[in-house]
Protein backbone atom coordinates (compact mmCIF):
# COMPACT_ATOMS: atom_id res chain seq x y z
CA UNK A 1 0.00 0.00 0.00
CA UNK A 2 2.72 2.52 0.81
CA UNK A 3 4.62 1.53 -1.74
CA UNK A 4 1.62 2.27 -3.95
CA UNK A 5 1.50 5.57 -3.00
CA UNK A 6 4.87 6.35 -3.25
CA UNK A 7 4.76 4.99 -6.97
CA UNK A 8 1.99 6.99 -7.52
CA UNK A 9 3.56 10.03 -5.97
CA UNK A 10 6.68 9.33 -8.33
CA UNK A 11 4.23 9.31 -11.24
CA UNK A 12 3.08 13.07 -10.18
CA UNK A 13 6.54 14.19 -9.42
CA UNK A 14 7.58 13.13 -12.66
CA UNK A 15 4.58 14.88 -14.77
CA UNK A 16 5.04 18.04 -12.59
CA UNK A 17 8.63 17.91 -13.36
CA UNK A 18 8.05 17.08 -16.94
CA UNK A 19 5.66 19.86 -17.18
CA UNK A 20 8.49 22.12 -16.83
CA UNK A 21 7.00 24.38 -13.70
CA UNK A 22 9.36 25.99 -12.14
CA UNK A 23 12.27 24.09 -13.15
CA UNK A 24 15.45 25.26 -12.69
CA UNK A 25 17.70 24.37 -15.71
CA UNK A 26 21.49 24.86 -14.51
CA UNK A 27 23.70 27.19 -16.24
CA UNK A 28 26.20 25.57 -18.48
CA UNK A 29 30.01 25.36 -19.32
CA UNK A 30 31.11 26.08 -22.35
CA UNK A 31 31.37 22.44 -23.30
CA UNK A 32 28.01 21.76 -22.23
CA UNK A 33 28.01 20.35 -18.66
CA UNK A 34 26.00 21.56 -16.07
CA UNK A 35 27.89 24.51 -14.22
CA UNK A 36 28.52 24.38 -10.42
CA UNK A 37 31.56 26.95 -10.18
CA UNK A 38 32.04 29.33 -7.67
CA UNK A 39 32.39 29.62 -4.26
CA UNK A 40 30.11 28.05 -2.25
CA UNK A 41 29.32 27.35 1.70
CA UNK A 42 27.29 24.74 3.84
CA UNK A 43 27.45 25.44 6.97
CA UNK A 44 24.20 24.91 9.22
CA UNK A 45 23.47 24.44 12.83
CA UNK A 46 20.90 21.52 12.12
CA UNK A 47 22.50 18.44 13.50
CA UNK A 48 22.95 15.62 11.61
CA UNK A 49 20.84 13.37 14.22
CA UNK A 50 17.50 14.07 15.16
CA UNK A 51 17.57 14.23 18.86
CA UNK A 52 15.89 11.42 20.15
CA UNK A 53 14.15 13.55 23.15
CA UNK A 54 12.62 16.96 23.43
CA UNK A 55 10.69 19.12 21.86
CA UNK A 56 12.08 18.28 18.16
CA UNK A 57 11.89 14.47 18.96
CA UNK A 58 9.76 12.76 16.01
CA UNK A 59 9.36 15.64 14.69
CA UNK A 60 11.07 15.98 10.44
CA UNK A 61 10.13 19.39 9.98
CA UNK A 62 10.27 22.62 11.55
CA UNK A 63 8.95 26.47 10.44
CA UNK A 64 11.45 28.96 9.93
CA UNK A 65 10.58 30.42 13.38
CA UNK A 66 11.74 27.34 15.00
CA UNK A 67 14.91 27.26 12.56
CA UNK A 68 16.02 30.60 13.85
CA UNK A 69 15.49 30.68 17.54
CA UNK A 70 17.24 27.43 17.38
CA UNK A 71 20.37 29.00 16.04
CA UNK A 72 20.26 31.31 18.12
CA UNK A 73 20.24 28.97 20.85
CA UNK A 74 23.19 27.47 19.22
CA UNK A 75 24.82 30.70 19.18
CA UNK A 76 24.40 31.62 22.91
CA UNK A 77 25.48 28.07 23.94
CA UNK A 78 28.61 28.68 22.36
CA UNK A 79 29.18 32.02 24.27
CA UNK A 80 28.44 30.22 28.10
CA UNK A 81 31.58 30.29 30.01
CA UNK A 82 33.18 26.35 30.32
CA UNK A 83 32.14 24.72 33.43
CA UNK A 84 34.62 24.66 36.85
CA UNK A 85 38.20 23.25 35.19
CA UNK A 86 37.39 22.82 31.73
CA UNK A 87 39.73 25.84 29.73
CA UNK A 88 36.90 26.13 27.93
CA UNK A 89 36.91 26.53 23.59
CA UNK A 90 36.41 29.35 20.94
CA UNK A 91 33.50 31.35 21.80
CA UNK A 92 30.86 32.03 19.39
CA UNK A 93 32.84 34.55 17.21
CA UNK A 94 35.06 32.27 16.26
CA UNK A 95 32.65 29.81 15.10
CA UNK A 96 30.37 29.57 11.91
CA UNK A 97 27.51 27.84 13.06
CA UNK A 98 25.83 27.99 10.18
CA UNK A 99 21.70 28.80 8.98
CA UNK A 100 19.17 26.46 10.58
CA UNK A 101 17.65 24.62 8.44
CA UNK A 102 13.87 23.67 8.72
CA UNK A 103 14.42 20.22 9.45
CA UNK A 104 15.30 18.74 12.55
CA UNK A 105 18.21 16.38 10.84
CA UNK A 106 20.56 16.47 8.23
CA UNK A 107 19.97 12.87 7.47
CA UNK A 108 16.96 12.20 5.51
CA UNK A 109 16.68 8.80 5.42
CA UNK A 110 16.02 7.02 7.40
CA UNK A 111 12.95 9.21 7.91
CA UNK A 112 13.81 8.72 11.86
CA UNK A 113 16.40 10.79 10.80
CA UNK A 114 19.24 8.87 12.60
CA UNK A 115 22.66 6.81 11.92
CA UNK A 116 20.93 2.95 11.47
CA UNK A 117 22.16 0.55 13.92
CA UNK A 118 25.89 -1.31 13.85
CA UNK A 119 25.50 -4.54 12.41
CA UNK A 120 27.15 -7.25 15.53
CA UNK A 121 30.48 -7.24 13.31
CA UNK A 122 30.81 -3.55 13.11
CA UNK A 123 29.75 -3.11 17.17
CA UNK A 124 32.50 -5.51 17.72
CA UNK A 125 34.74 -4.25 15.65
CA UNK A 126 34.42 -0.58 16.98
CA UNK A 127 34.69 -1.94 20.42
CA UNK A 128 37.66 -3.69 20.02
CA UNK A 129 38.99 -0.44 18.45
CA UNK A 130 37.73 1.55 21.60
CA UNK A 131 39.27 -1.62 24.11
CA UNK A 132 42.97 -0.89 22.06
CA UNK A 133 42.37 3.09 22.43
CA UNK A 134 41.89 2.70 25.89
CA UNK A 135 45.39 0.95 26.94
CA UNK A 136 46.68 4.28 25.78
CA UNK A 137 46.82 7.74 27.59
CA UNK A 138 45.19 10.57 25.61
CA UNK A 139 48.26 11.26 23.55
CA UNK A 140 51.01 9.04 24.22
CA UNK A 141 52.60 9.81 20.95
CA UNK A 142 51.17 11.88 17.88
CA UNK A 143 49.62 8.92 16.05
CA UNK A 144 47.17 8.67 19.50
CA UNK A 145 46.08 12.52 18.08
CA UNK A 146 43.09 12.76 15.36
CA UNK A 147 43.65 13.70 11.61
CA UNK A 148 42.35 17.36 12.41
CA UNK A 149 44.85 17.81 15.21
CA UNK A 150 47.78 16.52 13.60
CA UNK A 151 46.75 18.61 10.24
CA UNK A 152 46.50 15.87 8.29
CA UNK A 153 43.49 15.95 6.52
CA UNK A 154 39.87 17.07 7.31
CA UNK A 155 38.82 14.38 5.07
CA UNK A 156 35.92 14.21 2.28
CA UNK A 157 34.29 16.65 4.84
CA UNK A 158 30.42 16.47 3.58
CA UNK A 159 29.44 17.47 6.92
CA UNK A 160 31.90 21.03 7.46
CA UNK A 161 33.92 22.03 10.25
CA UNK A 162 31.94 24.94 12.37
CA UNK A 163 33.96 26.84 10.82
CA UNK A 164 35.04 28.16 6.86
CA UNK A 165 33.03 25.18 5.41
CA UNK A 166 34.06 27.09 1.94
CA UNK A 167 34.35 25.13 -1.14
CA UNK A 168 35.25 26.77 -4.68
CA UNK A 169 34.27 24.19 -7.67
CA UNK A 170 36.34 24.03 -10.66
CA UNK A 171 35.52 22.56 -14.15
CA UNK A 172 37.34 22.05 -16.90
CA UNK A 173 36.35 19.03 -19.43
CA UNK A 174 36.63 16.09 -18.18
CA UNK A 175 37.12 17.00 -14.55
CA UNK A 176 34.89 18.55 -11.29
CA UNK A 177 37.30 19.75 -8.33
CA UNK A 178 35.43 20.27 -5.57
CA UNK A 179 38.33 22.45 -3.36
CA UNK A 180 37.76 22.23 -0.04
CA UNK A 181 39.23 25.52 2.41
CA UNK A 182 39.91 23.11 5.11
CA UNK A 183 42.65 22.02 4.91
CA UNK A 184 43.38 23.21 1.30
CA UNK A 185 42.36 19.83 0.00
CA UNK A 186 41.13 19.44 -3.64
CA UNK A 187 38.75 16.41 -4.46
CA UNK A 188 39.94 16.01 -8.12
CA UNK A 189 36.88 14.14 -9.75
CA UNK A 190 37.35 12.53 -13.43
CA UNK A 191 34.14 12.47 -15.64
CA UNK A 192 34.78 9.16 -16.51
CA UNK A 193 34.41 5.81 -16.19
CA UNK A 194 38.06 4.89 -16.05
CA UNK A 195 39.74 2.53 -13.54
CA UNK A 196 39.85 3.82 -9.76
CA UNK A 197 42.72 1.94 -7.72
CA UNK A 198 43.35 -1.37 -7.03
CA UNK A 199 41.55 -2.38 -3.82
CA UNK A 200 44.20 -2.50 -1.61
CA UNK A 201 45.51 1.39 -2.38
CA UNK A 202 44.05 3.34 0.14
CA UNK A 203 43.90 7.07 0.27
CA UNK A 204 42.56 9.48 3.17
CA UNK A 205 40.23 10.72 0.46
CA UNK A 206 39.58 8.29 -1.24
CA UNK A 207 39.51 7.52 -4.80
CA UNK A 208 36.44 9.40 -6.76
CA UNK A 209 34.60 9.10 -10.55
CA UNK A 210 32.09 11.14 -11.74
CA UNK A 211 29.11 11.32 -13.96
CA UNK A 212 26.54 13.83 -14.87
CA UNK A 213 22.82 12.47 -14.14
CA UNK A 214 21.00 15.20 -16.06
CA UNK A 215 21.96 18.09 -14.19
CA UNK A 216 23.19 16.28 -11.09
CA UNK A 217 27.42 15.53 -10.65
CA UNK A 218 27.13 11.84 -8.87
CA UNK A 219 30.24 11.58 -7.51
CA UNK A 220 31.30 7.76 -6.39
CA UNK A 221 34.19 7.03 -3.75
CA UNK A 222 36.23 4.31 -2.99
CA UNK A 223 39.33 3.51 -1.88
CA UNK A 224 39.02 5.03 1.90
CA UNK A 225 41.99 5.02 4.05
CA UNK A 226 40.86 3.14 7.20
CA UNK A 227 41.78 5.89 9.35
CA UNK A 228 39.34 8.23 7.28
CA UNK A 229 36.82 6.49 8.75
CA UNK A 230 33.26 8.63 9.00
CA UNK A 231 30.92 7.28 12.55
CA UNK A 232 32.40 4.02 12.13
CA UNK A 233 32.25 3.61 8.14
CA UNK A 234 35.18 0.61 6.90
CA UNK A 235 37.70 1.03 4.16
CA UNK A 236 34.78 -0.67 2.27
CA UNK A 237 32.58 2.37 2.49
CA UNK A 238 30.82 3.62 -0.93
CA UNK A 239 30.17 6.95 -0.80
CA UNK A 240 27.75 8.57 -3.19
CA UNK A 241 27.20 12.39 -3.45
CA UNK A 242 24.94 13.63 -5.45
CA UNK A 243 25.35 17.70 -6.75
CA UNK A 244 22.43 19.27 -7.97
CA UNK A 245 21.70 23.13 -8.92
CA UNK A 246 18.50 24.10 -8.00
CA UNK A 247 18.39 27.68 -8.22
CA UNK A 248 21.28 30.06 -9.24
CA UNK A 249 21.95 30.48 -5.46
CA UNK A 250 21.35 27.09 -4.24
CA UNK A 251 23.40 23.27 -4.63
CA UNK A 252 21.78 20.53 -3.29
CA UNK A 253 24.12 18.24 -2.18
CA UNK A 254 23.51 14.61 -0.37
CA UNK A 255 25.49 11.98 0.51
CA UNK A 256 24.94 8.48 1.08
CA UNK A 257 26.94 6.03 3.03
CA UNK A 258 27.05 2.48 1.36
CA UNK A 259 28.52 0.27 3.96
CA UNK A 260 26.45 -2.74 4.61
CA UNK A 261 29.31 -4.19 6.74
CA UNK A 262 29.00 -1.51 9.04
CA UNK A 263 25.10 -0.50 8.98
CA UNK A 264 22.06 -2.12 8.83
CA UNK A 265 20.70 0.16 6.42
CA UNK A 266 22.14 2.50 4.00
CA UNK A 267 21.60 6.43 4.82
CA UNK A 268 22.06 9.70 3.01
CA UNK A 269 22.54 13.34 4.02
CA UNK A 270 21.15 16.60 2.94
CA UNK A 271 23.25 19.41 3.28
CA UNK A 272 22.29 22.76 1.03
CA UNK A 273 25.00 24.35 -0.26
CA UNK A 274 24.91 28.05 -0.65
CA UNK A 275 26.56 30.21 -3.41
CA UNK A 276 28.78 32.89 -1.59
CA UNK A 277 30.27 34.50 -5.14
CA UNK A 278 31.54 37.68 -4.67
CA UNK A 279 31.18 37.63 -0.98
CA UNK A 280 33.20 35.11 -0.17
CA UNK A 281 37.37 34.36 -0.76
CA UNK A 282 38.78 30.67 -0.11
CA UNK A 283 41.75 31.73 1.38
CA UNK A 284 44.65 29.39 2.02
CA UNK A 285 44.23 27.39 5.50
CA UNK A 286 48.11 26.58 6.11
CA UNK A 287 47.38 23.98 9.52
CA UNK A 288 50.38 22.01 9.63
CA UNK A 289 52.47 25.00 8.78
CA UNK A 290 51.46 27.01 12.20
CA UNK A 291 50.35 24.23 14.46
CA UNK A 292 51.58 24.75 17.93
CA UNK A 293 48.72 22.80 19.43
CA UNK A 294 50.72 19.27 18.55
CA UNK A 295 53.76 20.30 20.66
CA UNK A 296 51.70 21.62 23.44
CA UNK A 297 49.33 18.40 23.81
CA UNK A 298 52.67 16.38 23.98
CA UNK A 299 54.70 18.25 25.77
CA UNK A 300 51.10 19.07 28.19
CA UNK A 301 50.64 14.91 28.64
CA UNK A 302 54.60 14.64 29.49
CA UNK A 303 54.78 17.22 32.13
CA UNK A 304 51.06 15.48 33.54
CA UNK A 305 53.28 12.28 33.95
CA UNK A 306 56.26 13.76 35.64
CA UNK A 307 54.19 15.71 38.05
CA UNK A 308 51.77 12.72 39.04
CA UNK A 309 55.18 10.58 39.83
CA UNK B 1 44.48 -9.75 -17.25
CA UNK B 2 42.73 -8.85 -14.10
CA UNK B 3 40.10 -6.39 -13.78
CA UNK B 4 42.36 -3.36 -12.98
CA UNK B 5 44.44 -3.80 -16.07
CA UNK B 6 40.85 -4.60 -18.19
CA UNK B 7 39.57 -1.21 -16.05
CA UNK B 8 42.97 0.25 -17.70
CA UNK B 9 42.52 -0.55 -20.69
CA UNK B 10 38.84 0.41 -21.25
CA UNK B 11 40.10 3.74 -19.47
CA UNK B 12 42.20 4.16 -22.58
CA UNK B 13 39.80 3.82 -24.85
CA UNK B 14 37.37 5.71 -23.36
CA UNK B 15 40.06 8.59 -22.93
CA UNK B 16 41.20 8.21 -26.26
CA UNK B 17 37.12 8.41 -27.49
CA UNK B 18 37.03 11.41 -25.01
CA UNK B 19 40.32 12.68 -27.25
CA UNK B 20 38.21 12.32 -30.50
CA UNK B 21 35.12 13.89 -29.65
CA UNK B 22 36.97 17.01 -27.90
CA UNK B 23 38.77 17.92 -31.53
CA UNK B 24 35.48 20.42 -32.07
CA UNK B 25 35.95 23.79 -30.76
CA UNK B 26 38.88 23.11 -29.15
CA UNK B 27 40.82 21.59 -31.75
CA UNK B 28 45.02 22.56 -32.22
CA UNK B 29 44.90 25.65 -33.84
CA UNK B 30 47.90 28.29 -34.88
CA UNK B 31 51.42 28.38 -35.08
CA UNK B 32 51.89 27.00 -31.42
CA UNK B 33 50.11 23.50 -32.55
CA UNK B 34 48.32 23.76 -28.94
CA UNK B 35 44.82 22.84 -28.45
CA UNK B 36 42.15 25.48 -27.54
CA UNK B 37 39.49 26.44 -25.07
CA UNK B 38 36.03 27.18 -26.66
CA UNK B 39 37.01 30.45 -25.79
CA UNK B 40 39.65 30.47 -27.92
CA UNK B 41 42.41 30.61 -24.77
CA UNK B 42 45.32 27.86 -24.74
CA UNK B 43 44.10 24.88 -22.86
CA UNK B 44 46.39 24.30 -20.47
CA UNK B 45 44.50 21.24 -18.52
CA UNK B 46 46.46 18.50 -17.66
CA UNK B 47 48.96 16.99 -14.99
CA UNK B 48 52.65 18.38 -16.22
CA UNK B 49 55.98 17.80 -14.18
CA UNK B 50 59.10 19.52 -14.50
CA UNK B 51 62.18 16.94 -15.59
CA UNK B 52 64.98 18.95 -13.70
CA UNK B 53 67.12 18.88 -10.78
CA UNK B 54 66.24 22.27 -9.87
CA UNK B 55 64.75 21.36 -6.41
CA UNK B 56 67.65 20.19 -5.85
CA UNK B 57 69.71 23.71 -6.17
CA UNK B 58 68.44 26.10 -8.79
CA UNK B 59 71.96 27.46 -9.50
CA UNK B 60 74.22 24.38 -11.66
CA UNK B 61 75.55 22.15 -9.36
CA UNK B 62 77.72 18.78 -9.98
CA UNK B 63 76.70 15.62 -8.41
CA UNK B 64 77.31 14.71 -4.57
CA UNK B 65 76.60 12.06 -2.41
CA UNK B 66 73.29 11.98 -0.11
CA UNK B 67 72.97 13.26 3.36
CA UNK B 68 71.73 9.94 4.08
CA UNK B 69 74.76 6.95 4.59
CA UNK B 70 72.16 4.31 4.67
CA UNK B 71 70.38 5.59 1.61
CA UNK B 72 73.40 5.40 -0.30
CA UNK B 73 73.33 6.29 -4.34
CA UNK B 74 69.40 5.81 -3.76
CA UNK B 75 69.11 9.47 -2.52
CA UNK B 76 72.06 11.04 -3.66
CA UNK B 77 72.20 14.61 -5.44
CA UNK B 78 72.06 13.87 -9.21
CA UNK B 79 73.74 17.14 -11.19
CA UNK B 80 72.14 19.67 -12.66
CA UNK B 81 72.47 22.39 -15.35
CA UNK B 82 70.57 24.91 -13.34
CA UNK B 83 67.54 27.03 -14.40
CA UNK B 84 68.49 30.19 -13.57
CA UNK B 85 69.36 32.31 -16.84
CA UNK B 86 72.80 33.75 -16.30
CA UNK B 87 73.86 31.36 -14.10
CA UNK B 88 74.24 32.75 -11.02
CA UNK B 89 71.82 34.15 -8.63
CA UNK B 90 72.72 37.77 -7.73
CA UNK B 91 72.27 38.26 -3.87
CA UNK B 92 73.57 40.22 -1.74
CA UNK B 93 76.23 39.91 0.04
CA UNK B 94 75.29 39.05 3.37
CA UNK B 95 72.18 37.36 1.63
CA UNK B 96 74.68 34.72 -0.05
CA UNK B 97 76.14 34.15 3.67
CA UNK B 98 72.42 33.22 4.83
CA UNK B 99 72.15 30.95 1.80
CA UNK B 100 75.45 29.13 2.55
CA UNK B 101 74.54 29.21 6.20
CA UNK B 102 70.78 27.63 4.85
CA UNK B 103 73.00 24.71 2.52
CA UNK B 104 74.82 23.67 5.16
CA UNK B 105 71.78 22.96 7.26
CA UNK B 106 69.41 22.40 4.64
CA UNK B 107 67.69 18.50 6.21
CA UNK B 108 67.19 20.71 9.48
CA UNK B 109 65.87 24.00 8.30
CA UNK B 110 64.12 23.33 4.53
CA UNK B 111 60.75 23.20 4.84
CA UNK B 112 59.87 20.63 2.35
CA UNK B 113 61.36 18.29 4.81
CA UNK B 114 58.58 19.44 7.38
CA UNK B 115 56.00 18.97 4.48
CA UNK B 116 55.26 22.51 4.80
CA UNK B 117 53.42 24.13 2.12
CA UNK B 118 56.47 24.47 -0.89
CA UNK B 119 56.08 28.02 -1.90
CA UNK B 120 55.79 29.27 -5.59
CA UNK B 121 58.35 29.04 -7.93
CA UNK B 122 59.60 25.57 -5.86
CA UNK B 123 56.25 23.70 -6.49
CA UNK B 124 56.16 24.10 -10.06
CA UNK B 125 60.03 22.30 -10.07
CA UNK B 126 59.19 19.68 -7.15
CA UNK B 127 59.55 16.02 -8.11
CA UNK B 128 56.10 15.74 -8.11
CA UNK B 129 53.48 16.27 -11.01
CA UNK B 130 50.85 18.49 -10.35
CA UNK B 131 47.17 19.50 -12.26
CA UNK B 132 46.01 22.58 -13.75
CA UNK B 133 42.08 23.01 -13.77
CA UNK B 134 41.28 25.41 -16.42
CA UNK B 135 37.74 26.52 -17.66
CA UNK B 136 36.60 29.36 -19.24
CA UNK B 137 36.96 32.98 -18.53
CA UNK B 138 35.58 34.29 -15.96
CA UNK B 139 36.54 31.43 -13.97
CA UNK B 140 39.38 31.56 -11.94
CA UNK B 141 41.80 28.89 -12.08
CA UNK B 142 43.08 26.06 -9.81
CA UNK B 143 46.71 24.52 -9.99
CA UNK B 144 46.74 21.85 -7.29
CA UNK B 145 49.96 19.86 -6.51
CA UNK B 146 50.93 16.38 -5.41
CA UNK B 147 53.10 17.17 -3.10
CA UNK B 148 50.93 18.32 0.28
CA UNK B 149 48.01 18.98 -1.49
CA UNK B 150 49.38 22.59 -2.06
CA UNK B 151 47.18 24.47 -4.03
CA UNK B 152 46.39 27.69 -5.93
CA UNK B 153 43.54 29.82 -6.78
CA UNK B 154 44.55 32.20 -9.95
CA UNK B 155 42.61 34.97 -10.05
CA UNK B 156 41.13 35.85 -13.49
CA UNK B 157 39.13 38.52 -14.42
CA UNK B 158 38.66 39.74 -10.78
CA UNK B 159 42.30 40.54 -9.87
CA UNK B 160 42.05 40.63 -5.86
CA UNK B 161 44.47 42.10 -3.11
CA UNK B 162 45.55 39.42 -0.75
CA UNK B 163 43.91 39.65 2.29
CA UNK B 164 46.96 38.68 4.42
CA UNK B 165 50.12 36.61 3.76
CA UNK B 166 50.26 33.09 3.30
CA UNK B 167 52.86 30.32 2.06
CA UNK B 168 51.49 29.65 -1.49
CA UNK B 169 51.01 33.36 -2.35
CA UNK B 170 48.40 35.26 -3.84
CA UNK B 171 48.01 34.94 -7.19
CA UNK B 172 46.38 36.89 -9.90
CA UNK B 173 46.12 36.09 -13.48
CA UNK B 174 45.68 37.13 -16.86
CA UNK B 175 46.01 36.33 -20.47
CA UNK B 176 49.10 37.98 -22.59
CA UNK B 177 48.05 36.54 -25.92
CA UNK B 178 48.56 32.95 -25.82
CA UNK B 179 50.94 33.16 -22.54
CA UNK B 180 48.82 32.62 -19.00
CA UNK B 181 50.79 35.72 -17.38
CA UNK B 182 50.40 35.10 -13.30
CA UNK B 183 50.95 37.95 -10.45
CA UNK B 184 52.44 36.42 -7.30
CA UNK B 185 52.57 38.51 -4.01
CA UNK B 186 52.05 38.36 -0.48
CA UNK B 187 54.37 35.48 0.70
CA UNK B 188 55.66 34.31 3.88
CA UNK B 189 59.44 34.45 4.73
CA UNK B 190 59.68 30.64 5.26
CA UNK B 191 59.21 29.34 1.90
CA UNK B 192 62.52 28.12 -0.38
CA UNK B 193 63.43 28.06 -3.93
CA UNK B 194 65.30 24.64 -3.27
CA UNK B 195 67.47 22.24 -0.85
CA UNK B 196 70.15 23.78 -1.68
CA UNK B 197 69.17 26.58 1.10
CA UNK B 198 68.61 29.43 -1.67
CA UNK B 199 65.77 31.48 -0.07
CA UNK B 200 63.45 34.74 -0.28
CA UNK B 201 62.53 37.21 2.06
CA UNK B 202 58.67 38.23 3.01
CA UNK B 203 58.92 40.98 -0.30
CA UNK B 204 58.95 38.15 -2.70
CA UNK B 205 57.02 39.13 -5.76
CA UNK B 206 56.58 36.10 -8.68
CA UNK B 207 55.60 36.24 -11.86
CA UNK B 208 55.31 33.67 -13.67
CA UNK B 209 54.64 33.30 -17.17
CA UNK B 210 53.31 29.88 -18.52
CA UNK B 211 53.97 29.67 -22.58
CA UNK B 212 52.38 26.55 -25.26
CA UNK B 213 55.46 25.48 -26.53
CA UNK B 214 53.70 22.39 -28.66
CA UNK B 215 50.77 20.00 -27.81
CA UNK B 216 52.53 18.35 -24.64
CA UNK B 217 55.22 21.15 -23.43
CA UNK B 218 54.83 24.55 -21.77
CA UNK B 219 57.50 27.13 -21.53
CA UNK B 220 57.84 28.01 -17.57
CA UNK B 221 59.24 31.09 -16.90
CA UNK B 222 59.10 32.77 -13.55
CA UNK B 223 61.16 36.42 -12.92
CA UNK B 224 61.73 36.77 -9.09
CA UNK B 225 62.09 39.84 -7.46
CA UNK B 226 63.38 40.69 -3.88
CA UNK B 227 64.99 43.67 -3.41
CA UNK B 228 65.90 42.52 0.61
CA UNK B 229 67.41 39.37 -1.02
CA UNK B 230 68.74 40.45 -4.42
CA UNK B 231 70.48 42.99 -6.07
CA UNK B 232 68.43 42.96 -9.15
CA UNK B 233 65.37 40.97 -10.84
CA UNK B 234 66.45 37.45 -11.98
CA UNK B 235 64.66 35.00 -13.68
CA UNK B 236 64.37 31.14 -14.29
CA UNK B 237 63.36 29.16 -17.10
CA UNK B 238 62.25 25.51 -17.84
CA UNK B 239 60.21 23.66 -19.90
CA UNK B 240 57.32 21.54 -17.99
CA UNK B 241 56.02 18.19 -19.99
CA UNK B 242 52.40 17.00 -19.64
CA UNK B 243 51.95 13.52 -18.27
CA UNK B 244 50.54 12.01 -21.47
CA UNK B 245 49.71 8.63 -19.54
CA UNK B 246 45.88 8.04 -20.45
CA UNK B 247 45.34 6.82 -17.11
CA UNK B 248 47.88 9.46 -15.58
CA UNK B 249 46.22 11.15 -11.87
CA UNK B 250 47.60 12.94 -8.85
CA UNK B 251 48.00 10.40 -6.33
CA UNK B 252 47.56 11.84 -2.28
CA UNK B 253 50.79 12.78 -1.31
CA UNK B 254 49.47 14.18 2.09
CA UNK B 255 53.14 13.96 3.71
CA UNK B 256 52.47 15.27 7.20
CA UNK B 257 52.51 11.66 8.55
CA UNK B 258 55.62 12.01 7.09
CA UNK B 259 57.41 14.42 9.16
CA UNK B 260 55.84 13.72 12.66
CA UNK B 261 58.00 11.23 14.35
CA UNK B 262 60.91 13.96 12.65
CA UNK B 263 58.84 16.96 14.50
CA UNK B 264 57.26 15.53 17.48
CA UNK B 265 59.18 12.25 18.53
CA UNK B 266 60.82 13.40 21.27
CA UNK B 267 57.52 14.40 22.46
CA UNK B 268 56.14 10.93 22.62
CA UNK B 269 56.11 8.97 25.93
CA UNK B 270 58.91 7.19 26.88
CA UNK B 271 61.17 8.79 24.20
CA UNK B 272 64.61 9.33 25.15
CA UNK B 273 65.63 13.01 25.98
Amino acid sequence: MLASIAGIGGVLLLAWVASGADKYTAPRTAWGDPDLQGQWNSQTSTPLERPIAGALAGKDSISDEEAESLEVKHLNDGDKPPTEGDPGTYNSFWFDRGKGLNRTSLIIDPPDGRVPAYTPEAEQRLAAERAERAKRGPADSYADLPAWTRCITRGWNGIGSNYSSNTQIFQSPGYVVIYQELIHEPRIIPIDSSATLPADVKQWLGASRGRWEGDTLVVETRNFDPRSSYRGSSPDLVLTERYTRTAADTIDYRFTMHDPSVYVKDWTVGRPMRREAGKLTVFEYACHEGNVAMTGILAGARREEKEKK
Amino acid sequence: MSQWMKGLITGAILAAGVTLVATGPWSRAGATSFARMPDGKPNLNGIWAASNTANWNVETHAARQGPVTALGAAFSVPGGLGVVEGGELPYKPEARATRDANGKNWMANDPEVKCYLPGVPRATYMPYPFQIVQSTEPNDILITYEFASASRILHMSNPQEAPVDSWMGWSNGHWDGDTLVVDVTSFVDQTWFDRAGNYHSGALHVVERYRPAGPDVIQYEATIDDPNVFTRTWKMSMPLYRRTEKNARLMEYKCVEFAEELMYGHLNKGAKP
